[in-house]
Formats: C-alpha cells, structure tokens, sequence
C-alpha cells in the first residue's frame, strides 16, 4: 500500500512536469516495487494513467493553461487510431519497426533539444 | 485550417504509433501540439494530458476484458498522484519555457533509447 502510494506520487509528479500519462515510470515500478507480472502491470497503469491524466488535466486547467480544443483535435483522432494500433501489433511489429520508431522519437527529441 | 487538419492527421498516426508500440499517445501528442499547432510547451504539456485520455479509457477498457487490469492499486495509484500532479503542475509553472521544452527533449531521447534496447534484447521474430 505505502510502495503503491510512493509510486503515485512519484507519478502524479512526472505526469504533470511531462505531459504525458507515465507508463514509462508506472510499469517499471509496479514491477520492481509492487511485484506485478509485467501484464497486469501495464493494464493497471492504463487504467491509473486515465486517473492521474484526468487530474492533471483539472489541475491544469485550474490555473488556466488548458486549450480544449487543441487536445480534441489530436485526441480524438489518436484514440481511434490506437484501436487501430492494438490491432496491428499483432501483424507487424518487428524488430526493425520499433527500432525505426525509436530513430523517429530520438529524431524529434534532437530538433527540440537544439 | 490545414494546421487543424495535419494536427488531426498526426493525432491518428499518432495514436496508431502508440497502439503499435505499446508507448502512450502524449509522448507525440506533446510534440505535435507545439510543432504543428504552434502551442507554447506549457500549454502543450497541459493539453497532452487531456487528449491522452480518450486513448487511456478505451485501453483499459479493451484489457479489463482479459482480466489483466487490477483496480484497487490502480485506484490507489490514481488517488496519491493528485500531490504528485500539484507540485509537477507548480514546477512546470515556474520553469522557463525553453528549459520546459528540453526537458522534454531529454525524455523523448530516453524513451526512444529504451525502445531500442528493449527491441535489440529480444530475438527478432518474423520480419
């Protein structure tokens, strides 16, 4: 219960700074602190990633820095889209794949970074 | 309107990227907001967390159905992040924006490395 809560905090405090839902610290983890198999750890920081999301968004839009319309526009598309996706995994997800998609993130990363 | 557009475009390639490679959408949603939309890094970072959660529900909804998600840790998880997400939404706030966007930048670059190790680790099957 204490691991649990030290990693929501840790969380919260990610998810906030980054913007994005934390699935890269949740599911590491509920593995190493909370003992989950790696399965169960990935559906449950889905369903905690909707919670901390939600909560960020509020807190966000509190202090006024929400644009609503934005987040529609490439949210809505983006959950269709991940339908999509899961569907694909099971067909094409290659080694050379991922390893283009990690080029393309590390790509992007070097244009905002300099 | 063509930036609305692309923006969309994006969104679903986007989202399509994240069901594929099992990464979440705000990852390329916060890129996105601010590359094509032109938001500042702030608002980008406040709008990703809204846009995720479409994606977020529908896949937890998919994986309740094979049993995998555990709710009361989840729930817990979910409630003790509320602190985390005051002091991250306060540290946000006081950063400046261009050390705001680095940051990012770092992120990206450390997701990306972790995706290619954890693909160069295990044996490549059908390509």
């Amino acid at each position: 219960m204490l691991r649990l809560v030290c990693i929501g905090l840790v969380a919260g405090l990610f998810s906030a700074l980054f913007g994005v839902g934390g699935g890269i610290v949740v599911v590491p983890l509920l593995i190493l602190l909370a003992h989950f198999d790696e399965r169960p750890a990935m559906a449950t920081s889905l369903a905690a990633i909707g919670l901390i999301a939600l909560v960020g968004a509020v807190s966000y839009g509190v202090h006024g820095e929400l644009k609503v319309g934005a987040a529609a526009v490439v949210g809505l598309p983006a959950a269709a889209g991940a339908v999509g996706g899961a569907w694909l995994q099971q067909r094409l997800a290659t080694r050379t794949l991922t390893l283009a998609f990690a080029a393309l993130l590390a790509a992007i990363a070097v244009w905002l970074l300099v | 309107m063509w930036a609305l557009a692309a923006a969309a475009l994006i969104g679903l390639v986007a989202g399509v990227l994240a069901g594929l490679f099992g990464v979440g959408g705000g990852i390329l949603f916060v890129p996105t907001l601010t590359l094509v939309l032109g938001l500042t890094q702030l608002h980008a970072e406040a709008s990703s967390l809204l846009a995720i959660l479409p994606t977020s529900i529908a896949g937890a909804w998919r994986q309740r159905r094979y049993g995998n998600v555990r709710w009361r840790p989840a729930l817990v998880l979910g409630l003790a992040a509320v602190a985390g997400v005051e002091a991250g939404v306060q540290i946000a706030e006081a950063l400046p924006e261009h050390v705001l966007r680095r940051l990012f930048g770092v992120l990206m670059l450390a997701v990306a490395v972790q995706l290619a190790w954890r693909a160069l680790r295990k044996p490549s099957y059908a390509s």
